[in-house]
């Protein structure tokens, strides 16, 4: 055990990845001799090779087509888009070719690939560039999506995403990757589809994942101090989902509330919501709340961006408010 | 239109094969003509639904290029793939299955006319997106790259691709790793009912090679042996490791872009013209040069009109996906 960054975890879990099986390699934008726009692959390339650490041209389209050709050629690719931002030019290739492969000729072909992009907010990147677009791919069938919160979780998240036969979307948030926590040295595996009570409750479930567990945990700190004991659930993996988890805590809490950064409308919240009403509608004692980002093009301004992200104080009011 | 060294090349190897070799092509020009026939039927039938875009006259092009690779080369189309399919060596039978929808077929009814896939015949898939599956070859390019194996892969698509973003990204990355794609460019003249005049800025287009630094030619896609010699030597450059080849055949589809799809935007006399240049006439032409009868040929067809109807047959027969099995494969478990 050690304590290391999110970064320093994921960039562990990618070595040792390498180390087990050749046919893991590393491709992107700036992934090489830049090290990584947010230097998750530092150093590898001095150590794998060009062959197996590709820097490529700004074509994410391709890039992403090319790491789901190569993966059906028997390869094992992990592509890092430098932001999911830009991930939204290679969409044909993510949708219509990655996640449609396996099913549409018959189970014949499969596609071992994962997807490294960095989203999120917080740093006055503006409109373009801090979007948190989880629910694109997990509106979509054939793709998993893991969207993990702490460095345990990132080292043993993507080591699992690395050995799934799937196409993984790996999403990982850019105000996670300093954040230091307790992580395995060596093999430590997470499996996808189990949730992690982080804090147990019992007067109201908190859902959440990526960075915003960590608001969630502030928040059920700050409620234990005027008496409210809130459970917090780190979901992981948003496809598959781990609503057995979400259900039995609602059963016993009878409040939910689901936190994330995504836009509010048609967002993860919503489905989450959706299933909670169909698996233990008559458990709930007030509506599922929704603590989201506003639906608003992300604004510039540190107060503006700071208004239109979901903070602490939001999910504390949003769990008084069903308490 | 066509170098002369492209010419040269044909003549070669109209000399050079073996009597059997160029049998072979006939054999499979007539096969997938004849299929495609018995296809249009089965879809004014009803018994083919869906989109169905069809080869026929464009024959030449995928036997040609299949006839240069080995048997574990790579190909991979579009959704108008029926010829490229059977070209490459899948059954009659399982192709003409899918396209009724049907368990036998080779995507197991998942997939239909534009989705025809097989692993064991490395036949990559058609997809449906234009220009869809020129970053997948470049992947498969890499993956033999990377494992430092002879094979090539052959990608077909057709000039409606050209202007799409997916072709120069992929010609740039694979001409910069120097990847083992030969890129075929089925040149029709229509992307659907629009003319390459009004939808690319260049009418040669095997000159988009240049930009990429590769090789680019433009071959007869009337004739097969010339699309023949083309690949072969595109295959042959790209298995020294030097890179990939852009191949321009120019060729004519005999029926509408779909079969819901009169083709009102060409005119009778164009079409004849191209009729005159039918590929598989052209080639019976060829072998008689070559001293090989007209009753051998005609001995041919009617063994491939005897495999086509056993395939129609086949695919009549099969039975339907099951219902249960509706969410099967929708993940590697």
């Amino acid at each position: 055990m050690a304590q290391i960054s999110y970064r320093e975890a994921l960039n562990q879990a990618i070595k040792e990845e390498m180390d087990r099986d050749e046919r893991v390699f590393i491709m992107g934008e700036e992934v090489g001799y830049f090290g990584g726009a947010f230097k998750v692959t530092d150093g590898l390339l001095a150590i794998f090779g060009e062959k197996r650490v590709r820097d490529t041209p700004i074509s994410e389209l391709t890039l992403v087509g090319a790491g789901v050709g190569a993966a059906m050629g028997g390869l094992r690719p992990v592509v890092e888009l430098m932001t999911v931002n830009f991930g939204l030019l290679a969409m044909d290739q993510i949708v219509n070719h990655a996640a449609k492969i396996h099913y549409m000729f018959g189970g014949q072909a499969k596609v071992p690939l994962v997807i490294r992009a960095p989203q999120g907010g917080g740093h006055q990147l503006g409109a373009q560039h801090s979007q948190s677009l989880e629910e694109y791919f997990v509106h979509c069938p054939g793709l998993r999506v893991v969207i993990p919160a702490t460095p345990a979780d990132a080292k043993g998240l993507f080591k699992t995403a690395v050995r799934d036969d799937n196409p993984v979307i790996f999403l990982e948030h850019e105000s996670l990757y300093g954040m230091k926590g307790e992580v395995a040295d060596g093999e430590h595996l997470v499996p996808f589809g189990q949730a992690n009570v982080l804090r147990a409750g019992s007067d109201a479930t908190i859902v959440s994942y990526s960075k915003c567990v960590n608001d969630a945990l502030k928040a059920a700190e700050a409620l234990e101090e005027r008496g409210v004991d809130a459970e917090v659930i780190d979901l992981r993996t948003l496809n598959p989902l781990d609503i057995d988890t979400i259900v039995e805590s609602v059963k016993k809490t009878g409040a939910a509330i689901v936190v994330y950064e995504g836009w509010r409308t048609g967002g993860a919240g919503a489905e989450i919501a959706a299933q909670i009403y169909e698996a233990a509608f008559d458990s709930l004692d007030a509506p599922v709340q929704r603590v989201a980002s506003m639906d608003v093009p992300m604004p510039y301004n540190r107060h503006l961006e700071a208004a239109a992200l979901p903070s602490v104080e939001d999910i504390i009011r949003a769990v008084e408010h069903v308490v | 239109m066509a170098l002369e060294r492209e010419k040269h090349l044909a003549e070669r190897s109209l000399l050079t094969l073996s009597e059997s070799n160029l049998l072979d092509l006939y054999r499979l020009m007539s096969l997938i003509r004849r299929f495609e026939d018995r296809v249009a039927e089965m879809y004014t039938r009803g018994k083919i639904t869906g989109f169905c875009h069809l080869y026929a006259g464009e024959e030449a092009v995928a036997v040609g290029a299949i006839h240069a690779l080995y048997d574990k080369d790579y190909v991979i189309s579009t959704y108008r793939e029926h010829g490229h399919c059977l070209a490459k060596g899948v059954a009659p039978q399982k192709v003409m299955a899918e396209l009724f929808g049907k368990a036998t077929g080779v995507s197991h009814g998942r997939g239909g006319s534009m989705h025809l896939f097989d692993t064991e015949a490395r036949f990559m898939g058609g997809y449906a997106i234009v220009g869809g599956g020129l970053p997948l070859a470049a992947g498969l390019g890499l993956s033999i790259h990377y494992k430092e194996e002879p094979e090539v892969v052959c990608c077909f698509f057709g000039d409606g691709a050209l202007p799409q973003g997916a072709f120069h990204e992929t010609l740039n990355l694979c001409s910069l790793w120097k990847l083992p794609v030969i890129f075929i460019c089925e040149n029709n003249f229509y992307g659907m009912g629009t003319l390459t005049q009004r939808a690319i800025c260049q009418q040669e287009l095997y000159r988009f090679a240049e930009p990429y630094n590769i090789p680019g030619v433009r071959v007869d896609g009337m004739e097969v042996l010339e699309v023949y010699g083309a690949v072969l030597e595109a295959a042959a450059r790209a298995r020294e490791g030097v890179g990939p080849s852009l191949i321009e055949a120019v060729t004519y589809r005999f029926r509408g872009h779909s079969m819901s799809d009169p083709a009102e935007y060409r005119s009778k006399r164009e079409e004849r013209i191209w009729q005159e240049r039918d590929p598989i006439k052209r080639f019976r032409r060829r072998l008689n040069e070559r001293r090989v009868s007209g009753e051998v040929l005609d001995r041919v067809d009617r063994e491939v009109d005897a495999v086509v109807e056993d395939a129609v047959r086949f695919a009549d027969e099969s039975a339907e996906p099951p219902i249960s099995e509706v969410a099967k494969n929708v993940y590697v478990e």
